[in-house]
């Protein structure tokens, strides 16, 4: 697997700023009365930084564990759309089937969907998902360890690298006309199901926008 | 938080990652699938950036986070390389911040 420049650094890139919410995770579970096996354990089999985050806060409140494991489930809902538009990246060997399942996450899936040639969608996916799970893992531990006034990740604007670096992936992506139409109606479910829907699943509703794409590629 | 529960959780969401890859592989779909995958990942990822931007939890907020998208929607439009629209974008939710904006 040849992996260039043009693929590894926006991988790189992600996998920083990913670490340092893992260090945020790794503080918020401690301070949840996780042990440093339970946040690590975590990270390593759910590999998910918003349902880790979602089913810890969900704890600390004091819900059950079903509505906890339910809450991190519906969160992840997402994983089976991304798994669907990931298959013919991982491809047919059940080593990497198996293997490549649990490195589907946000960033592996945007990275890789954002490649058209086969073989750079292959090394952007691998490549990003285990960056990506090094960086996490270690933030994990480092921030259960730490779990000191690290502060707010907010005052660094932190929240807004994941949605800035979707946008810099989803513009080269919608040049064309079918995928804009699919990308403005992806956004418009999505936005409007936050309210009633379950964190996370406007998200995978928004996969529906796909059907706009389809409308617009037939009017063409 | 109960190892029972980190187990469910881990032994569920791989079940949600692996159905597409395990069910799949790289079996060629009908043809009309395939027309309804090709738009899918422009879907996902404009969910995902509308999502991670207006989501207050149960409604929609707009913060600082939306003048951070605002920057790196200009930065990709004039071409800048990835890590720069994306520390740009993480510089000026902060300054908004700074500037008192939530």
């Amino acid at each position: 697997m040849r992996v260039d420049r043009s693929v590894l650094a926006p991988a790189l890139s992600l996998a920083l700023a990913v670490g340092i919410f893992g260090v945020s995770f790794g503080v918020l579970a401690a301070s949840a009365g996780l042990s440093l096996p339970q946040a690590s354990a975590m990270s390593l089999l759910v590999f998910t930084g918003s349902a880790q985050y979602a089913a810890v806060a969900a704890a600390a409140a004091g819900a059950a564990m079903p509505a906890v494991v339910l809450t991190g489930l519906l969160l992840n809902t997402r994983c089976v759309a991304f798994g669907v538009a990931l298959a013919p990246v991982i491809g047919t060997r059940w080593s990497r089937r198996l293997l490549g399942a649990q490195f589907i996450i946000d960033e592996s899936t945007a990275l890789a969907l954002a490649e058209e040639d086969p073989a750079r969608a292959r090394a952007a996916f691998w490549v990003t998902g285990l960056a990506v799970f090094g960086c996490w893992n270690a933030a994990t531990v480092a921030g259960a360890l730490a779990q000191s006034a690290l502060g707010d990740p907010r005052r660094f604007g932190l929240d807004a690298v994941f949605p800035a670096a979707f946008v810099a992936l989803l513009v080269p992506m919608v040049r064309r006309r079918a995928h804009l139409a699919a990308a403005l109606a992806g956004a418009a479910v999505a936005l409007c199901a936050v309210p009633f829907a379950p964190a996370g699943v406007p998200i995978t509703l928004g996969a529906l926008g796909a059907l706009a794409g389809v409308a617009a590629e037939r009017r063409a | 938080m109960t190892w029972a529960a980190i187990l469910a959780l881990a032994a569920g969401t791989y079940a949600l990652k692996a159905a597409g890859p395990a069910l799949l592989g790289g079996r060629r779909l009908p043809d009309p699938v395939t027309a309804l995958l090709a738009p899918l990942p422009a879907a996902l990822l404009a969910a995902l950036v509308a999502v991670a931007t207006f989501d207050g939890g149960e409604r929609l907020v707009a913060d600082a986070r939306v003048v951070g998208i605002a920057v790196a929607g200009i930065a990709v439009w004039r071409r800048l390389p990835f890590l720069t629209v994306v520390v740009l974008a993480a510089a000026a939710a902060a300054a908004a911040r700074v500037a008192g904006m939530a």
